[in-house]
């Protein structure tokens, strides 16, 4: 490590009320690499990023830049000086178009006038310079989560900046778009700009990363060339401790159907999608982005209009209109968009987790048990917040995302839906969370998985559904499971040629 | 520590401008507090605050209501109808039977809730925008009051007054309606699955929907507290004074409610609501008021202070309330 640095943060100290997140922390990045930070949810990642580019002043420290002190006042004077940032959580404008957003705040005009049409070249060119499929006109809400950070990895790529920040940018990725994303950050080292990464996926952190910085609560650890580290290592820094990353899958007595969808349909997105869950059974949901596994989710949670098809529970039809319906059938969806449709961010971390299940506090309402059954749910999940009456947006990613589970673990469902549980969530917590869906199983209770994490879902299910394009393209048994069947599943067109093959046979 | 001050400060903020608003104004008029004085300013600002609760439930949950000056004035001229002399020259309803006052009050509440609930359902289920729904609303209310009468609705019965006019051990009824309002809201808003449901609709309602809250029922039932409370507001009005003018009882309250939930805190970006921040920031508007008045301070002036809260109130509780990106 003898280059020197284009990036040296000493000392950095930020306190927020009832909370040091950085307590002395450094950092020095080297140009034309990719340095990862980690650490556990909280740990304050986020918030040293977020201290360098200008969004909070950092109550003590110095950052020097390019060999000279800096200090951002505001985001946009990072961004002039060249550095940009995906953020951990997306902040589209829904009402735009993908180029709008792209182009925020920056746009080309001529005269005076918005000039929409070199907009839109300018954001086809981007797309085929990076190979990302979209579509420049489309409506931002109509993206889902994981195209929807393909915009935001398109846009702060776009600004040419020397450092770009990547806050957990695969959180919400499938595989294929990761080796996208993984393409585009071997041409920004190639030339010269250092990325900084943030993620919890131990696998990809060893592919891509050439130094890692680890921190915990709040503290500096250490920094090392990736080559000279082991997962395990890394483990242990990051906890104190040492853990199993994969909790061992529990053997449960599978019983009868509870749930059965029929030929469910939903617009474009969801065509005639069958499937049985069983009591005690996990069914892990695997394929592509645009598969459309999220919709099928929302159309039995009642979030979006079924324009076909029937949803049965313990055998007789249930027709689910709202996610009041979906309730009362003792169905819980963890949605996968935390921002979107999850958290109440200006509420209390307690107001978050009740908020699913008041109508069991009567009336008035039992103050003092929302109290309780929030500490134990923190207590249960290990979450992460100075108090119960902190807002939840100042909490770190991954402890919002706990919140979010314990809201839904609280109301007591029968059918447990979970889309992306772990995003965002740090090794230690993740293998927490599989061993509590695993004891849900052991208790009876049905649960879907969906998550683009295929080693995840090969390692809590019991079966896998694949899904391809709003269709149900096959189900595997546990026994049957291997990555790339299911890829190859996952993208029909193989599938396809496989069975023309055997036809040729 | 300092950053635990800081906190204290801006959570206390607005108790702590109201308490130096009430000293600047005893030093500088001996008049101010009098307990006849502070009478009158409650009195007067009893029904804007009874408003206030009101429009507060709508602001929490990302709303507003234009309409409540108008509802008051046509509920006003239709409950104070019921009660008039039947042998009255003037009488608006040439026919009819003079109701006892809790009757006529009675179908006046009910009719602000027949108002609310069909202008809840209106912005629940064509989702446009509160605003626009209200100021509708405010045109269609007052004209139809208007209709209705084409001159004051005067002479109303004793009885009928006493709500606006009477008093209880001395304390003006219209302060005892005002604070059983306050508890009221206090109540709902803290000890109630309904209030609880709109902060929740207020914070983020997809999310609201998405964790088995029914939004539009909810949002119907706010518009029906509104304009229950802007009834409630015109019953007292008639009873205060004795008549009820169409064209002019209730003019301007709502701007003045709005004014009182805003710089009590309430949060126009939704979710953010309390009923002791309501009550201050009536009580900062009325101190303003009447201690400018004593003062012999010009009206203007007095209105241009107002505006300067009003806008400057917002600011910080901008600064405090941001939903971070
Ligand atoms: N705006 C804020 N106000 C108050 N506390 C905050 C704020 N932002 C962050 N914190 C606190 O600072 C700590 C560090 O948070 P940070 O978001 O940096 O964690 P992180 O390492 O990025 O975690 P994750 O992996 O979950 O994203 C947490 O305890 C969090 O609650
Ligand atoms: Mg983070």
């Amino acid at each position: 490590m003898s280059e020197k640095y284009i990036l040296e943060m000493q000392g950095i100290v930020k306190e927020f009320p009832g909370v040091k997140a950085l307590n002395g922390v450094q950092l020095k990045v080297r140009p034309g690499t990719v340095h990862t930070l980690m650490g556990e949810n909280g740990a304050g990642k986020s918030t040293l990023m977020k201290c360098l580019i200008g969004m909070y002043a950092a109550n003590a420290g110095t950052i020097t830049y390019k060999g000279r002190a800096v200090k951002y006042k505001s985001t946009e004077e990072a961004l002039n000086d060249g550095i940009s940032m995906i953020h951990q959580e997306l902040s589209p404008v829904l009402e735009r178009s993908v180029s709008e957003n792209v182009w925020l705040g920056r746009e080309p005009k001529k005269g005076i006038f918005i000039d929409y049409k070199k907009m839109r070249q300018d954001c086809l060119e981007l797309f085929g310079k990076m190979g990302v499929d979209l579509n420049p006109d489309e409506k931002m809400k109509n993206l889902t989560v994981a195209k929807m950070q393909m915009v935001e990895i398109v846009k702060a790529i776009s600004y040419n900046s020397s450092i770009v920040i990547m806050d957990e940018p695969t959180s919400a990725l499938t595989d294929s778009e990761v080796e996208d994303l993984f393409r585009i950050i071997a041409e920004l080292k190639a030339k010269d700009v250092a990325v900084i990464y943030i993620s919890h996926k131990m696998d990809e952190i060893f592919r891509i990363s050439d130094d890692i910085s680890i921190f915990r609560d709040g503290t500096y650890i250490s920094t090392d060339q990736a080559c000279n580290l082991t997962q395990d290592e890394v483990i242990k820094r990051m906890v104190g401790r040492e853990i199993t990353e994969m909790f061992p899958k529990q053997e449960c007595g599978i019983g009868e159907v509870i749930l059965k969808v029929d030929k469910l349909s939903s617009g474009k997105a969801v065509k005639e999608v069958s499937f049985e869950l069983h009591k005690g059974e996990i069914l892990g949901f695997a394929g592509l982005v645009g598969a459309g596994r999220t919709e099928t989710m929302e159309t039995i949670f009642g979030m979006r209009p079924k324009t076909g098809g029937a949803v049965y529970i313990n055998g007789k039809e249930v027709n689910i209109k709202s996610p009041q319906d979906a309730a009362a059938n003792k169905i819980a969806l963890l949605t996968e968009d935390r921002r979107g449709n999850g958290i109440l961010g200006i509420l209390s971390v307690k107001f978050n987790t009740v908020v699913a299940n008041l109508k069991t506090y009567g009336f008035p309402v039992d103050s003092k048990k929302m109290a309780a059954d929030t500490q134990e749910y923190i207590d249960r999940l290990s979450i992460k917040t100075p108090s119960m009456d902190a807002q939840i947006q100042d909490l770190s990613g991954g402890n919002q995302q706990k919140v979010l589970l314990g809201r839904w673990l609280l109301t007591d469902p029968d059918i447990l839906i979970v889309d992306e549980p772990t995003r965002g969530i740090d090794v230690g917590a993740k293998a927490e969370i599989h061993r509590i869906i695993s004891d849900l199983a052991k208790a009876g209770k049905a649960i879907i998985v969906v998550s683009s994490e295929l080693p995840e879902v090969m390692g809590v299910s019991d079966r896998v559904v694949i899904m391809h394009e709003g269709r149900v393209t096959g189900v595997l048994d546990r026994c049957n499971l291997s990555q790339e069947l299911i890829m190859k599943y996952a993208t029909k067109e193989e599938v396809e040629s496989k069975s023309m093959v055997r036809e040729g046979e | 520590m300092s950053i635990q001050r800081k906190k204290f400060l801006s959570d206390n903020m607005i108790w702590l401008v109201l308490i130096a608003l009430v000293i600047i104004m005893s030093i500088a008029n001996r008049n101010f507090a009098t307990v006849s004085n502070l009478t009158t300013l409650l009195t007067g600002e009893a029904i804007k605050g009874i408003m206030a609760f009101g429009v507060a439930f709508a602001i929490l949950t990302k709303g507003i209501d234009l309409s409540l000056g108008a509802v008051a004035a046509l509920v006003g001229a239709v409950s104070g109808a019921l009660v008039q002399p039947t042998d009255f020259a003037m009488r608006t309803l040439s026919s009819g039977v003079r109701l006892p006052a809790p009757a006529a009050i009675l179908i006046g509440l009910l009719l602000g809730a027949a108002i609310g609930g069909c202008i809840g359902a209106i912005i629940a289920y064509t989702e446009i925008p509160a605003f626009i729904a209200t100021l509708g609303a405010q045109l269609i209310c007052r004209a139809a009051a208007k209709m209705f009468s084409n001159r004051p609705v005067s002479k109303l019965s004793d009885d009928y007054r006493f709500l606006g006019s009477g008093r209880v051990l001395g304390i003006p009824m219209i302060v005892i309606v005002f604070i059983i309002i306050a508890v009221i809201s206090w109540f709902i808003l803290v000890h109630t699955r309904f209030g609880k449901s709109l902060y929740a609709i207020g914070a983020n309602s997809q999310a609201a929907r998405v964790a088995g809250i029914n939004v539009n029922a909810n949002l119907i039932k706010v518009y029906v507290w509104c304009s229950l409370m802007a009834a409630l507001g015109g019953v007292l009005l008639a009873g205060r004074s004795g008549s009820s003018d169409p064209s002019t009882s209730g003019l301007n309250y709502e701007l003045d409610a709005i004014a009182a939930a805003t710089v009590g805190g309430t949060s126009h970006t939704g979710g953010v609501c309390s009923v002791t921040g309501v009550i201050a920031g009536i009580l900062i508007l009325g101190v303003i008021n009447n201690g400018l008045v004593l003062m012999g301070v010009d009206d203007n002036m007095t209105n241009i202070l107002k505006g300067i809260i009003i806008i400057g109130s917002v600011v910080l509780d901008m600064r405090k309330n941001i939903k971070k990106v």
